[in-house]
């Protein structure tokens, strides 16, 4: 199958796409600064604030938007993320919701859309309507946890089809040839996990950061964004190779359930 | 056929922080488990600790009235009182030849946490276990028993605050601590090599059950039938059988409460195929992909898949997947106890259940092998709660 879309695709397009979100990483570090990547739950902390919350994060520079698609069984992630995801499955988000209101503000956004969610509720959507979806609501990329190289074929390729990347993750327990493996097929940007562990549950950095930084940098020849456990600037500080890219997921919720708006999260990093 | 798959089902659905472990566990079944070694001390454990091999049992007054030779295998005479410990030791054993220094477990009814600690206990490993805070207060002996054997026992608060959330809960424990410690999963589910991993270590059921129906009648049996919730006891006894076509293969899913729409733990009758804990096999859920409660009785049965082995012996029709209610359950309970004086664990009693009530689909006169799974001291308070409400007990 995969094989008839490539063929497809160059028959439409006789060079390969620049990736949009590459671009957009780029422009942000050729300004002189990482690109930001805020991480919101869709639909958290209630359906009109996710969507308020996304134009604040848009206004308040965020270059790439990771949208939470939520799912039951959220392993990757630590308690922030896991009671924001449970929430939004309570105020009745679906991935369909998700996408209907996507399409509805197209267009809309500055920032490029990333939608990062577990395999399950995407593979019942059905793969080639996800990726139809995807690209007519003007998602940009994907990232699923619990679909490592072995399993992401399928979904590679029917995203790619549409120009949608698949992100790939890697982290401190990532071997070169690993990395490798994962730099054959990669595109968009790379998200490297800073901690052997889950989202949001540490205080700082751990000392490893960098080796798996200098991995991942001798691997790939796209960006990478670093994320789990990232809050604030500082936390950067003295990094030999800084990251292309920072994600902020957990700490960013904990601020919106504080009370406080998106916008002003992102405001330390500007 | 994929690595790691079963037909269409299994598969490594994980984190890649998870995919170092799962090919250092692959590389340790490779290496270490044929071993001589390996296999000499294990056997001596099973033997010498838990209480191999376990008897054959033939059910006269059962068998008299259902008109087939029944047989138990009795599991429930295991060391710590199910099949858990044919695993939990093979497991174990293996993490420390692989260097490792601990064990992280996750448990439902509890069975598996405390025969992981036993086994942990034994071997001189430390153990943490995962258990749904509903779980924890519903099985308080359990947890206990884990306590003693020195296990740390960790209620979980997150999700439904069940089997699938402990799940959960040690997967995310093992992302941080997969260098001292090894994952002890409880049934032949999740990512692969556990699936084949936990059949490979079960398979001793069927191999005796095998070895004592041609000692005992000089033939195989004619149908052999196990409750299936993950589903390790059902492969460890089938697994050796479903090359032989002349023996009837049944698993017995719980039905929960039975009628339409119920909660219930039936993923092969009732569910649909999807990803959850690493594997691709039948799930409940809902049509966004949402994973749904189960419910059974019996908490061991209690989880909304089920080990992708069985899944793909189902959609190729070599298995036949029934299912029993609870109340069909706790009646197979009271029949094996007052007609043969053995006490089943609820989980097992959905194996005899669905035997007394598919008569018309017994082999007449053939022998029939039920895997008398677990025995039934840990499910007490639940049968008194229940057998008292309906009036049975005074």
């Amino acid at each position: 199958m995969s094989a008839a879309i490539h063929t497809d695709m160059n028959d439409m397009l006789p060079e390969a796409p620049v990736s949009r979100l590459e671009a957009r990483v780029a422009a942000a570090n050729a300004a002189g600064r990482p690109a930001l990547v805020p991480f919101l739950t869709a639909g958290f902390p209630t359906l009109d604030r996710f969507w308020e919350e996304m134009d604040g994060l848009d206004r308040g520079g965020a270059d790439v938007i990771e949208i939470g698609v939520p799912f039951s069984d959220p392993v990757a992630d630590g308690p922030v993320v896991e009671a924001a995801s449970l929430r939004a499955l309570e105020n009745g988000v679906t991935l369909r919701w998700i996408l209907d209101g996507l399409k509805a503000r197209k267009d809309r956004y500055n920032a490029e859309l990333v939608l990062m969610g577990y395999y399950n509720p995407f593979l019942q959507y059905g793969l080639e309507n996800l990726a139809a979806d995807a690209a007519a609501a003007g998602v940009a990329g994907f990232i699923v946890p619990d679909l490592p190289l072995e399993e992401d074929a399928e979904m590679r390729a029917l995203l790619a089809a549409r120009g949608i990347d698949l992100i790939a993750l890697v982290g401190p327990n990532t071997s070169e040839e690993r990395m490798a493996e994962y730099a054959a097929v990669a595109s968009g940007y790379v998200y490297v996990v800073s901690v052997l562990g889950i989202t949001g549950v540490r205080e700082g950095l751990p000392p490893e950061v960098p080796q798996t930084l200098a991995r991942a940098r001798k691997a790939f020849r796209l960006p990478l964004a670093l994320g789990f456990g990232i809050k604030e600037p500082k936390q950067l500080e003295g990094f030999p190779d800084r990251p292309d890219a920072v994600v902020f997921g957990s700490a960013l919720l904990r601020h919106i359930d504080a009370g406080n708006s998106a916008e002003s999260f992102l405001a330390a990093w500007k | 056929m994929k690595k790691g798959y079963f037909g269409e089902f299994g598969g490594q659905f994980v984190p890649e922080m998870l995919m170092p472990p799962l090919r250092e566990l692959e590389a340790a079944m490779r290496d270490i488990l044929p071993s001589d070694t390996f296999r000499a001390e294990l056997d001596d454990l099973l033997r010498n600790f838990a209480g191999r091999e376990t008897p054959l049992t033939a059910c006269p007054t059962l068998s008299a009235e259902l008109g087939v030779n029944l047989w138990l295998k009795r599991e429930d005479l295991l060391h710590t009182g199910a099949h858990k410990v044919n695993n939990t030791l093979g497991q174990a054993l293996l993490a420390k030849y692989m260097g490792k220094t601990a064990l992280v477990a996750e448990t439902g009814a509890g069975q598996h946490g405390v025969a992981t600690a036993a086994a942990a206990a034994r071997l001189g490993l430390e153990c943490v276990v995962y258990m749904g805070a509903t779980d924890v207060v519903r099985q308080a002996p359990n947890v206990m028993r884990m306590k003693l054997l020195g296990a740390k026992v960790v209620p979980v608060q997150s999700g439904t605050k069940t089997l699938k959330d402990a799940i959960n809960e040690a997967l995310r424990y093992w992302i941080a601590q997969q260098d001292s410690t090894h994952y002890c999963f409880g049934t032949a589910a999740g990512p692969h090599p556990f699936p084949t991993l936990v059949r490979d270590l079960q398979c001793v059921i069927g191999r005796e059950t095998r070895a004592q129906m041609q000692e005992r009648v000089g033939q195989l049996p004619d149908m052999v039938v196990a409750c299936v919730g993950g589903g390790s006891n059902a492969i460890g006894m089938f697994h050796p059988f479903v090359d032989d076509a002349s023996v009837r293969i049944v698993g017995v899913e719980a039905a929960g409460t039975g009628e339409p729409g119920c909660y219930n733990s039936a993923p092969i009758n009732l569910g649909r195929p999807g990803v959850l804990h690493g594997q691709h096999t039948m799930l409940l859920q809902d049509a966004d992909g949402q994973i749904e409660p189960s419910h059974s009785v019996s908490a061991g049965l209690d989880y909304p898949g089920v080990g992708p082995e069985h899944a793909h012996l189902g959609a190729i029709g070599r298995v036949t997947y029934g299912m029993a209610t609870d109340s069909q359950a706790l009646e197979a309970f009271q029949a094996l106890t007052r007609r043969e004086g053995i006490i089943p664990a609820l989980e097992s009693s959905h194996a005899l259940a669905w035997v007394l009530n598919n008569r018309d689909k017994l082999p007449a006169g053939g022998h029939v092998v039920v895997n008398l799974s677990g025995r039934g001291d840990k499910d007490m308070e639940i049968v008194r709660e229940v057998l008292f409400r309906e009036g049975e007990l005074a």
